[in-house]
């Protein structure tokens, strides 16, 4: 018999090459001209003409490139699942109050440092600290969210939770605003505009590490991801353990989404556009489909953001989550103008 | 506890019902039932009287309050999810959710409790899933988006999902319940041939009498007072069908085979 399943294989080499090639670009712009050639022998370890060529593009080009690769893919997946799991197109990461949740972690570590004292803010503004802040809320929150998932059956309901928990967060933010200094406030500000820059290698390990912890789950969870299309009760009478499938995704997104927000703060839109835009392109349901091509189409449409975000030839840098809201914003718009049926 | 070979599902003392905090709330009790393989089983009663909590009882969806379920003599608490999943499937009356997975795709995720971690399908697998499609006459669908189905046809997908997870029992709930006459009858007569000729034993919650009456080879009858099961004949010919509604306004005609307006 044949097997109906169509082969994607030519999109995905597409893709992988649109990949390569937008990683060149992402690597060649930026406020200093390095020629092309000259990119390709720092890259594989030859002489340049000039020393800080190879300087400019291995300790701050490519490790940037190498961060945006992981965050888009990263949150993208975040979103995916979390739209599959709530079988909600407007879930994500966002939605259910986890990247608020990183946010609320970090804004205690940078606003509330007067209340813990000058020791601790000496640690706190490390990348470190910021990390294990963002980390910290990203799991607090999503607890609750899981907490209330046992309770609430209702994927809708535990929905309405998650927004709850993001205004909670959010407001309890802006009680930490209200009283801070205006120097607290400018730092808090800078992390909240979200960054991919700034990363050293060793940072780039922890988050790379982290990133395939959270996706090795995901893999697991393809299968049982699939059978819930069709609802939980037709998922539980083929044989999945629903609340195991629910609770590795949970934990999945929690780790990818708190350890991206940490480093790179909280970057809207990706997880909610991409899956989207995957799914139009791919036109289909199956998540041993879409699972790759959302972690690749995340990491390429995060470089072009990073990309226009550094205004080529200019020596300005545009705040990167202002980058990818003003490209996510009207995709979505633009999808429920024209009354595309929105998958999940 | 190893019960008679003889009987696929067995039913004793069962109270069915659902258990909050504070109190009990027994919506049927005392279900006794035996089942041999082969038949088919519609369940019929008035809305409310409890044919899906049944139902429900009987897939492990919901616990039972009292009493024991046999399911190929073995109790029904003592299966796990997949070891169940290769016994009973369903076709269930909620709609599905809005994906853009093709019909291949639907129902060959009725194999899943067979597939390895990844859910890749063997030769076996293609096999069993092409002959689910033979089966309910649905080949010809097979690349379409499960949105572009008309409800008679996604019901048939549904009937072919069930099949593709290759189950002695398949359950379905009011499964013509959106559907005209003709794609309901085509939906039953389906269901016979599988019961007859692959030995399948199926169980139809339905408001179909008439159908059922001329179809099922076994009725079970959810009354308010009582639980009746039994061969279709035997039912008609002692007036048990009479007491599914007790009312003045209809009553069941013996000879017409059906439910009639009472003249007074």
């Amino acid at each position: 018999m044949v097997n109906p399943t169509k082969s994607y294989k030519n999109t995905f080499i597409l893709l992988i090459i649109t990949l390569f090639v937008i990683i060149i670009i992402n690597i060649s712009l930026g406020s200093v001209y390095i020629p092309l050639k000259q990119i390709f022998l720092s890259l594989f370890d030859g002489q340049t003409e000039r020393e800080s060529w190879k300087s400019i593009i291995l300790n701050y080009r490519l490790p940037k490139a190498i961060t945006a690769i992981i965050v888009g893919s990263g949150l993208s997946i975040s979103g995916l699942l979390m739209q599959t799991l709530f079988r909600n197109p407007l879930a994500g990461p966002f939605v259910l109050g986890i990247s608020s949740g990183a946010s609320l972690g970090v804004a205690i570590l940078i606003l509330g440092a007067s209340f813990l004292g000058a020791n601790i803010s000496a640690y706190a503004f490390t990348n470190w600290g910021l990390a294990a802040a963002a980390i910290t809320g990203a799991f607090l929150v999503l607890s609750a969210v899981m907490l209330a998932a046992i309770k609430v059956r209702n994927t809708m309901s535990i929905l309405i939770i998650g927004l709850m928990f993001g205004s909670l967060t959010a407001a309890v933010i802006s009680v930490l605003a209200y009283f801070s200094s205006a120097n607290q406030l400018q730092q808090y500000l800078f992390w909240s505009f979200g960054s991919l820059g700034n990363l050293s290698w060793k940072e780039i390990s922890a988050l790379t590490i982290t990133f395939f912890v959270g996706i090795s789950l995901v893999i697991f969870i393809i299968k049982p991801l699939n059978s819930l299309l069709l609802g939980e009760n037709y998922a539980k009478s083929m044989g999945v353990n629903v609340k195991l499938t629910r609770n590795l995704t949970l934990i999945s997104t929690s780790l990818l989404t708190g350890v991206i927000t940490a480093f790179s703060g909280p970057i809207a839109f990706i997880g909610l556009a991409v899956p989207h835009l995957t799914k139009l392109l791919f036109n289909t349901s199956n998540h041993k489909i879409l699972l790759p091509a959302v972690a690749i189409s995340g990491a390429i449409i995060m470089l072009i953001c990073d990309s226009i975000a550094q205004l080529p030839n200019s020596e300005y840098t545009l705040p990167i989550n202002a980058i990818t809201s003003l490209f996510g914003a009207p995709i979505i718009i633009w999808l429920l103008v024209r009354k595309r049926k929105v998958f999940y | 506890m190893k019960l008679s070979t003889k009987h696929i599902i067995q039913v004793k003392d069962l109270n069915i019902g659902y258990t909050s905090k504070k109190e009990v709330k027994t919506i049927a009790s005392n279900l006794n039932v035996e089942l041999d393989a082969g038949n088919l089983v519609c369940l019929l009663g008035k809305n409310g009287i409890g044919k899906s909590t049944l139902l429900r009882t009987l897939t492990k969806v919901q616990p039972s309050l009292k009493g024991e379920i046999f399911i190929n003599s073995t109790k029904l608490e003592t299966f796990n999810f997949t070891d169940f999943a290769k016994i009973v499937s369903l076709v269930l009356t909620e709609q599905l959710p809005d994906s853009s997975l093709t019909v291949f795709e639907l129902v060959a995720l009725g194999r899943q409790p067979y597939t390895n971690w990844i859910g890749y399908l063997t030769t076996e697998d293609l096999g069993i899933i092409q002959s689910a499609f033979e089966k309910t006459n649905t080949k010809h669908l097979m690349n379409s988006k499960c949105f572009e189905l008309s409800d008679g046809q996604l019901q048939k997908i549904l009937i072919a999902r069930a099949l593709a997870q290759n189950t002695p029992i398949i359950v379905l709930d009011e499964p013509t319940a959106h559907l005209d006459l003709h794609h309901t009858i085509n939906t039953f007569s389906l269901l016979k041939n599988l019961a007859s000729e692959f030995n399948k034993t199926i169980i139809v919650s339905t408001h179909e009498i008439n159908l059922a009456l001329q179809l099922a080879d076994e009725l079970w009858l959810m009354t308010p007072n009582e639980f009746i099961s039994g061969n279709t004949e035997e039912l008609i010919a002692n007036n048990s069908i009479n007491k599914l509604f007790e009312s003045d306004l209809i009553s069941f005609n013996k000879t017409l085979k059906q439910f009639t307006i009472n003249n007074s």
